[in-house]
């Protein structure tokens, strides 16, 4: 019998078996940032286990609420920055380098192809975009994470999901992933690793691979994964050249993580694309997704642009086409979070910063902040929201606040046009 | 141990998310007690005032895909620092069920009839959790009893009270 991928990566990182169901994995990366590490911090200093396992293995960011806005805010920076400087991490990020995590990570070659990853936050599942095991877990698995360098898992059941069909022009990695949630619902993957696969995911790049990982978490999945391929290798090339000959020879050694023609599945689906529109959600669920079409004058006072979903170069650029020569509609404000430093210096040196604002979009500093309410660009009650972010949970970006997730070239259009219409008519 | 018996606060819903339990607003508090007073604020239920529900229960009961959304531990703690140490569904969100256990709390999965059944048998409700046994004993208008499965190394960490003290010992 063959095996998944995520079979694979728990074969060759298993440290313990604590009962017929569970694993204990040893850990590549511990990835953390400053909302859900302090508290792991506090306890371990509290308990006299101030404690690493591998300082090199852990990956630190400020990057929900940064600059902090606040006493508290600045507070938490200050444990994880004191932290980070206690046990040498050399991998910190702070202001003028950080970015979104789950953007700023990939980018700066930490991920690779047969990883165990973790981290505080649960669009880790990013990260499967690269072959990997990445999943989200609390403090507590992060604290024992940081100290001992081992997470505790079920043993993984994946859905294979196959993406065929034609993409659509106008239509993303972000409108796919929205449809299939629809399908699947919110707990449609729960407890599952749901692997992407197909023609349409083989041609993606890995930006899009990462916005379709990065939602698996809001069907409840596990992890998202991809098979590592050219396209992965292509984007490591800079850090993995010393470790081999070629790209070919990268992408030759990376098949050991493919899964088995033969390998066993929870289920199988299939997803033909060619056919599907933009895709928008309407509810407080993301799962409550319609096509554009049933959206289509639903007035917004907020559009932003950005998050670990939709806030790499490619979705600028795209957004940037229909920004180009366009003003923000009246009443309506504009924000734009370019998601690290270096989509930042990239849009600036390809002109897309001076399109988005002399559209008349505020641009921010790379940061996580309104996407879960906590700063810059928090909504009022009632007010409305298009958005290239991950959820739409009631109170999401502001109590009171309602949030339409969409592919950023949908956000660009409405924000010219200040209801939700379909760009592709633009 | 902890304790895991109390009076039941029903919530009547599927996909209550992380969200709901505790707003991200209150994600910059360093302390967990401190979270104690917004337990559920943004959960908007029929009937459900979080302010006065609260203070008496000891188990919750609710429907599927309870804790779904985001990791933060903050939804698990701020149940924890109310002294509510079950919470009994059709299902839980891995990384809420996770975190529960990680905590040496109790997450319990029932079928849905099961389900259905407690909550006929409020809405003031008794509930009493024998690990060792797995069932639910419950007392409210009638009295019942319900098997579930408690895995064993969920139980360990539950004996362990928690897993940051299981790991530290083994590992
Ligand atoms: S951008 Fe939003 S979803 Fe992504 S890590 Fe930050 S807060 Fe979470």
């Amino acid at each position: 019998m063959g095996k998944t991928i995520a079979e694979k990566i728990f074969d060759t990182h298993r440290r313990d078996n604590p009962s017929g169901e569970n694993v204990v994995l040893d850990l590549d990366v511990v990835m953390c940032h400053e909302i859900t590490t302090p508290i792991a911090i506090n306890d371990l200093v509290e308990r006299g286990l101030d404690k690493v396992f591998d300082p090199s293995k852990i990956k630190v960011v400020i990057d929900h609420v940064t600059p902090s806005k606040d006493s508290k805010t600045a507070t938490q920076a200050k444990i994880l920055r004191d932290w980070a400087h206690r046990h040498k991490i050399i991998d910190f990020f702070d202001i003028g380098s950080n970015g979104v995590c789950h953007a700023l990570f990939p980018e700066k070659g930490f991920v690779r192809p047969g990883y165990t990853i973790i981290m505080g936050d649960s669009h880790t599942c990013t990260h499967g975009a690269f072959g990997a095991f990445a999943a989200g877990v609390g403090t507590t698995d992060l604290e024992v994470g940081i100290f001992k360098g081992v997470c505790s898992f079920r043993l993984p059941e994946t859905m294979k999901i196959n993406i065929v069909g034609t993409l659509p022009k106008g239509v993303y990695a972000k409108d796919i992933i929205l449809y299939i949630i629809k399908k699947l619902t919110v707990n449609g993957a729960t407890d599952k690793v749901m692997e992407f696969v197909g023609p349409v995911v083989d041609a993606m790049s890995m930006e899009s691979r990462m916005t379709l990982c990065n939602m698996a978490i809001e069907a409840g999945g596990t992890c998202g994964v991809c098979m590592p391929d050219k396209v992965t290798a292509e984007y490591l090339w800079p850090f993995i050249k010393g470790e081999y000959t070629s790209v070919d020879a990268a992408v030759e050694d990376f098949k050991k993580w493919h899964s088995d023609s033969d390998a066993r599945y929870s289920s199988e689906l299939t997803f033909d694309i060619s056919n599907i529109v933009p895709q928008i959600t309407y509810g407080f669920k993301p799962d409550e997704v319609k096509d554009v079409t049933e959206l289509e004058g639903t007035p917004v006072d907020q559009v932003y642009i950005g998050s670990c979903t939709n806030g790499r170069i490619e979705d600028l650029r795209e957004a940037a086409q229909v920004l180009k020569g366009r003003k923000l509609a009246p009443g309506v404000r504009g924000i734009l979070a370019p998601a690290t430093p270096l989509v930042y210096t990239t849009a600036m040196n390809e002109g897309i910063i001076q399109i988005f604002m002399e559209a008349g979009f505020c641009v921010t500093n790379p940061t996580c902040g309104a996407c879960l309410g906590m700063s810059n660009g928090v909504l009022a009650a009632g007010e409305v929201c298009a958005s290239t972010t991950n959820r739409n949970f009631n109170g999401r970006m502001g109590k009171g606040g309602m949030v339409h997730l969409m592919s950023p070239r949908s956000a660009a259009a409405a924000a010219v046009k200040g209801v939700i219409t379909d760009h592709r008519l633009l | 141990m902890k304790k895991f018996s109390g009076s039941v606060l029903f919530l009547d819903r599927s996909d209550i998310n992380t969200d709901e339990i505790i707003p991200a607003k209150y994600l910059t508090e360093n302390s967990k007690l401190a979270l104690k007073p917004y337990i559920l604020e943004d959960l908007k239920l029929d009937g459900f005032n979080p302010a006065t529900d609260v203070q008496k229960a000891g188990v919750v009961v609710t429907r599927g895909n309870f804790g779904c959304g985001s990791s933060r531990e903050h939804a698990v703690w701020v149940f924890e620092v109310n002294d509510i140490n079950v919470v009994i569904g059709e299902g839980f969100a891995r990384i809420f069920r996770q975190n529960m256990f990680n905590c040496g709390m109790l997450a319990i999965e029932l079928s849905p009839q099961d389900i259905d059944t407690l909550f006929k048998m409020g809405p003031t409700l008794e509930i009493v959790v024998d690990i060792e046994r797995e069932i639910v004993q419950a007392k409210g208008s009638t009295e019942a009893t319900f098997p579930f499965k408690l895995n064993s190394f969920d139980k360990e960490l539950v004996k362990a009270g928690g897993w940051l003290a299981y790991a530290d010992k083994k590992y």
